[in-house]
């Protein structure tokens, strides 16, 4: 009995060594972006890079603080933007869907799941000519517009999947209660659905956190431009300067990496959500 | 018909129940309710996707240079931008270029992923937290990415010829040289999607019954035919998916290219998407024309493959 579960227990310390190896490699390139943010520039040009940042420098962080925070600002704000119209428009919509039994509801997600496979180069092309007339263009407004096609339909179909799991009877003891529609849907159908809302929220906020498609077409000479056109524009204009465009790129991941730690069973729930319907 | 598990964070709904003799008296001012909460999304999508599209399809069929495409009134010339596009000789590579980094991507993303799925679905210590670990390159910015495996292939000073010198190899121009820039935008591709691969597939080995894998070891089947006798099979509608999923995400995949190597040197690493913006946006004399023209060209083999997805998954989604 003890020698079997010995050789499970060795079995496993094993397997979680692969496990880590495994990990080790997969995540190289992060380590690679936090070792180059942290190297001098002089020392990147050598012929052989430095596999630890010996030479430690903070100039990359600093000019990431002098240079970046206005588009760091900008992007949460454009974030922030993009997670309450997703919000908004797609929560009554998964209601309706999913409890309403509205009529036209099979085209409605037939639409939504062909809405989600439009490349965005071509949605792009369509806003840009759009935001042209009607002056949205290198607005925070047009691009937090834009940002939320990536995220509204999916949204829809999370919150049509989950709200369709709250029981019938919840519903129908608060329409005997005397609660309207709207009251049913925002005291009980949102309260209820609070790991859909941190689902929808998390990705909504990460995907226009991370537009670069958008903001380069349609704010490429605007006033506030997101943290992504920031680096681009490092990438574009110091090119040498690859300490500083990978401190940017470092505390470009942060709301990624926060986000994984304190929320991660939403993500992994996200990406079989967005993917699959029972 | 359930394929895949829902974590545990969306529950899977109960299927809705028929209505019953009273509601149905009521079903008129229930459609009305229920239109009234749809109104939103309804606006939404004929506002920003339909209205952008048919835009889009209309520049493709104009004659548009800057002026007019600010002053708006751009000669009708029928399919003509669509015949410049075909006959430009960037078209064949542009073409070649998105077959060859989709396939290839998938094929890798896809067995990468699987193989990593079976390894993280035995129970070890920690499992949990690497799985999740794994699920970061996915999360984070594509530029953020892209421009880290850009640094990491310069051809001077990148780990990787680092690595390969150390090896005894010589150095490869990976962002400069043919066909490497195109291998190089696949690579950082690949490193991208294999988590969104393992999380699917990891889900769907979940959904199968330790039972089956105790009868298969019951009958003696070894390590590898209980993978191709009992888990493939049983994984193939999951399969199925990730891999439609996976063909049409990675169609339209601009970032990456764009921000690595910006589809060149000299278009050796543009594909259809890279070369659409390209056309558009990428040079002081924009050619809108054909610039919509490939984009929609290219909207055409994302819906093939969405209608296929959407015939294997939709049947029982749609409710």
């Amino acid at each position: 009995m003890s020698a079997v579960r010995r050789r499970r227990a060795t079995r496993s310390r094993v397997k979680t060594a692969v496990g880590v190896v495994i990990t080790a490699i997969m995540l190289f390139p992060l380590y690679w972006m936090v070792n180059v943010s942290l190297t001098p520039n002089d020392k990147l040009r050598e012929t052989s890079p430095q596999l630890f940042p010996f030479d430690f420098t903070g100039h990359g962080y600093d000019q990431v603080f002098h240079q970046q925070g206005a588009y760091l600002l900008t992007s949460v704000y454009i974030a922030i933007g993009t997670v309450v119209l997703t919000l908004l428009v797609s929560a009554p919509a998964g209601y309706a869907v999913s409890k309403l039994r509205l009529p036209g509801r099979r085209t409605l997600t037939f639409l939504l799941l062909i809405a989600q496979m439009i490349p965005s180069v071509i949605i792009a092309f369509g806003f840009y000519a759009i935001f042209l007339k009607i002056d949205l263009l290198n607005t925070t407004w047009g691009l937090i517009i834009a940002d939320s096609t990536t995220s509204v339909p999916f949204g829809v179909l999370v919150f049509a999947a989950f709200m369709g799991g709250i029981s019938d009877e919840l519903l129908h003891a608060a329409a005997i209660d005397g609660a309207g529609r709207v009251r049913a849907f925002l005291s009980i159908v949102l309260p209820v659905s609070r790991n859909a809302i941190v689902s929808v929220s998390l990705f909504a906020f990460l995907w226009s956190w991370s537009d670069f498609l958008f903001a380069t077409t349609l704010d490429s000479g605007g006033d506030h431009q997101p943290i992504t056109l920031g680096i681009y524009r490092y990438i574009g204009n110091n090119t040498q300067d690859w300490n500083a465009i990978l401190a940017t790129s470092v505390v470009a991941s942060l709301p990624a990496a926060v986000l994984l730690l304190v929320a991660q069973r939403y993500v992994a729930a996200g990406v079989t959500a967005g993917a699959v319907k029972d | 018909m359930t394929t895949v598990t829902r974590p545990p964070a969306v529950a899977p709904p109960a299927p809705a129940a028929a209505p019953t003799a009273g509601r149905r008296r009521r079903r008129l001012t229930d459609s009305a309710a229920a239109w009234a909460f749809a109104l939103p999304v309804a606006a939404y999508l004929v506002l920003f996707f339909a209205y952008p599209l048919y835009r889009n399809i209309d520049l493709s069929l104009r004659d548009y240079t800057v002026q007019s495409f600010v002053q708006g009134n751009a000669k009708f010339i029928g399919l003509h931008n669509y015949a410049t596009a075909i006959h430009d000789p960037v078209f064949p590579e542009a073409v070649w270029h998105t077959l060859f980094f989709t396939f290839v991507s998938l094929a890798f993303q896809y067995s990468i992923g699987l193989a990593l799925a079976i390894f993280f679905n035995q129970s070890f210590r920690l499992s949990g937290t690497l799985r999740a670990l794994l699920l970061v390159p996915w999360l984070l910015p594509l530029i953020v990415s892209a421009s880290v495996w850009a640094w990491m292939l310069n051809s001077e000073s990148g780990v990787i010829n680092s690595f390969l010198r150390a090896l005894g190899g010589s150095n490869v121009h990976w962002l400069t040289g043919t066909p490497w820039s195109l291998i190089s935008v696949t690579i950082a591709n690949i490193w991208i999607g294999i988590p969104f691969n393992l999380v699917l597939l990891y889900s769907g080995l979940q959904n199968i019954s330790e039972d089956v894998y105790e009868a298969a070891e019951l009958d003696g089947a070894t390590a590898w035919k209980r993978f191709w006798h009992v888990t493939f099979p049983l994984l193939r509608p999951v399969s199925a998916i990730t891999l439609l999923l996976g063909f049409v995400y990675t169609l339209k995949v601009f970032d990456i290219i764009w921000i690595i190597t910006r589809g060149g040197p000299d278009n050796t690493s543009t594909t259809l998407a890279t070369w659409s913006y390209q056309l558009s946006f990428g040079s002081l004399l924009p050619k809108f024309g054909p610039g919509s023209a490939v984009g929609n060209m290219l909207i055409l083999g994302a819906l093939v493959a969405g209608v296929i997805y959407i015939r294997f998954e939709g049947k029982a989604a749609t409710r």
